[in-house]
């Protein structure tokens, strides 16, 4: 079924075309991750189905009903991680429920069972400076999901973490996305971690900003960091990783692509 | 094949070494000092002023009434304290800091949200705001008395011309310091721009507030003694006018410090203030 559909999705800002003719669908439940180069307009594309900014053509659809503006439904997460860094761990999980007015054991519950979830229990009472990065990820990740999101948009959220910690994170991920059965988007510029991650790989090309290849992941449900080693999961990487490369260069270059 | 061979290498004895340069340690960039070594900075910077002020008035070499000792400044400072005086005027110049200053960050805090939250606040506010504030608020005084009189509304009003300006423009300052993505994510975790504004604006905004009220703080006690050395019945400002009339440096400078204390006192309580609500930052 399927849940997010993108129909000839563009953006341009002045004579600039950052994003061209998108089309993508996403399927419930589904684990998809965006790959692209730098200027391919994966992070815009992000926050136009968050709904932080409208396309300038094309249709955006969540469940059949139009995207018209931000909400809930489609949790967040940015690379910086955006913490409230004026409130404790707890509380930024609590934020969403706190706007729905939620009476306040009920809070308690949900997000009790989120932080557990997320491994952020005894850190509760934390404020997001004594964090380390990948704590506070794991507390932007813990709030968008206390808010029940149809899908959950991941702007390079592991982006700014070391090599160790971003693994930590990539498995943590693939736990949260089975446990909760979220449907997951995540743009990244990280092959290994799209191919590691996502059913499904997309690649879009730069300058303007297109959907250049869609490839399924044909790799266990359960894996863990060995699968990197793997070699069907290597040929896939070359494979995507070539993609990237081949249309990292604008389209008006022309740059073999390899099959 | 020629190879040229250096000349033997003379026995020559061992090149002396120097000793390390010791490290320095008060004068390193940035680099933290001993505690003691501060203590005794902090120390010396009221004292040396201090043992020379009681020095020149030692030697009798400045008059009294152009330098009082710090002995006769005291007794002056304890007599207006014994007859109440120095409490009354205290107490009419923080009322009108209360009253003007209060009035300043009533307008401001608003203004400044506006101006640092909306485009459309910083195209309508900035403008007027930035101009505004080059204009001496001193030079409002002759034209202040004619609007309001010689009253204290007049005071009031120096005073809040006097801050208002600054404390907007540095009340959007801290607004605009707000993140963008933290303002962004509150959208998509459901939040209406007014709970945008109340729950993610302003608590991350408020240590930066309170800093300018701090920083307005001072400008505000400036104004007041101004206003009152015009004008005025009470207030410390006023004493000082009227000590110098019969020539008693000593009780100006006994209301002088006076003012300070006060003024470091106010500078205190914001920084703890201040302290405790951003112990997040």
């Amino acid at each position: 079924m399927t849940l997010l559909s993108l129909t000839g999705v563009g953006m341009r800002y002045g004579g600039f075309t950052a994003l061209d003719d998108i089309s993508l669908e996403v399927a419930a439940g589904e684990f998809v991750c965006l790959v692209g180069a730098s200027g391919s307009g994966k992070s815009t594309l992000l926050s136009l189905i968050a709904g932080l900014t409208m396309p300038t053509s094309g249709f955006i659809a969540l469940s059949g009903t139009p995207v018209t503006g931000p909400g809930p439904d489609r949790g967040l997460v940015f690379q910086s991680g955006a913490v409230y860094p004026f409130r404790t761990v707890e509380r930024n999980v609590a934020f969403g429920l706190e706007l729905l007015g939620l009476p306040k054991a009920e809070q308690q519950r949900r997000v009790d069972w989120y932080l557990a979830e997320t491994g952020l229990t005894a850190l509760r009472g934390k404020l997001p400076k004594q964090l380390s990065g990948g704590q506070r990820q794991r507390v932007a990740i813990a709030r968008a999901l206390a808010c029940e999101p149809e899908v959950l948009l991941l702007d390079e959220p592991f982006g700014a973490l070391d090599v160790q910690t971003k693994e930590d994170m990539q498995l943590f991920i693939r736990r949260v996305w089975q446990d909760t059965g979220t449907t997951v988007l995540m743009v990244t510029h990280d092959v290994e971690e799209a191919v590691f991650l996502g059913q499904r790989v997309v690649v879009l090309a730069c300058d303007p900003g297109r959907v250049a290849a869609d490839l399924p992941v044909d790799l266990p449900m359960d894996r863990d960091l060995t699968v990197k080693r793997a070699p069907a999961f290597l040929e896939l990487r070359a494979r995507v990783e070539d993609q990237v490369r081949a249309f990292h260069h604008s389209s008006a270059e022309p740059f073999a692509a390899q099959p | 094949m020629n190879t040229v061979t250096a000349p033997a290498r003379p026995a020559l004895a061992q090149l002396p070494r120097r000793k390390p340069a010791r490290p320095v340690r008060l004068w390193v960039l940035r680099a933290p000092i001993s505690r003691r070594a501060r203590v005794v900075l902090m120390v010396c910077s009221v004292l040396v002023p201090l043992v020379a002020w009681v020095a020149v008035a030692a030697t009798g070499v400045v008059s009294e009434s152009f330098l009082p000792s710090p002995a006769a400044v005291v007794s002056a400072g304890w007599e207006m304290a014994q007859s109440g005086q120095l409490a009354t005027d205290t107490w009419a110049s923080v009322q009108r800091i209360l009253i003007g200053f209060g009035l300043a960050i009533v307008v401001s805090t608003p203004l400044g949200l506006a101006m640092g939250s909306f485009q459309a606040g910083q195209a309508l506010f900035e403008p007027i705001v930035g101009l505004l504030r080059y204009l001496p608020a001193s030079a409002f005084i002759p034209l202040l008395t004619i609007w309001l009189g010689i009253g204290e509304p007049s005071k009031w009003m120096l005073l809040f011309i006097g801050t208002v300006f600054f404390n907007t423009l540095m009340t959007a300052d801290a607004v605009r310091q707000v993140p963008r993505a933290l303002i962004d994510v509150s959208y998509t975790l459901g939040a209406r721009r007014g709970e945008v504004l109340r729950k993610v604006v302003v608590p991350h905004a408020l240590p930066g507030m309170i800093d300018a009220v701090r920083v307005n703080a001072a400008a505000a006690w400036n104004f007041v003694v101004v206003a009152e050395l015009i004008n005025s019945q009470e207030g410390l400002g006023y004493r000082i006018a009227r000590s110098q009339r019969f020539l008693a440096s000593d009780r100006i400078f006994a209301v002088l410090i006076v003012i300070a204390v006060i003024g470091l006192a106010i500078d205190i309580l914001l920084r703890v203030l201040r302290d405790r609500i951003g112990r997040w930052v």
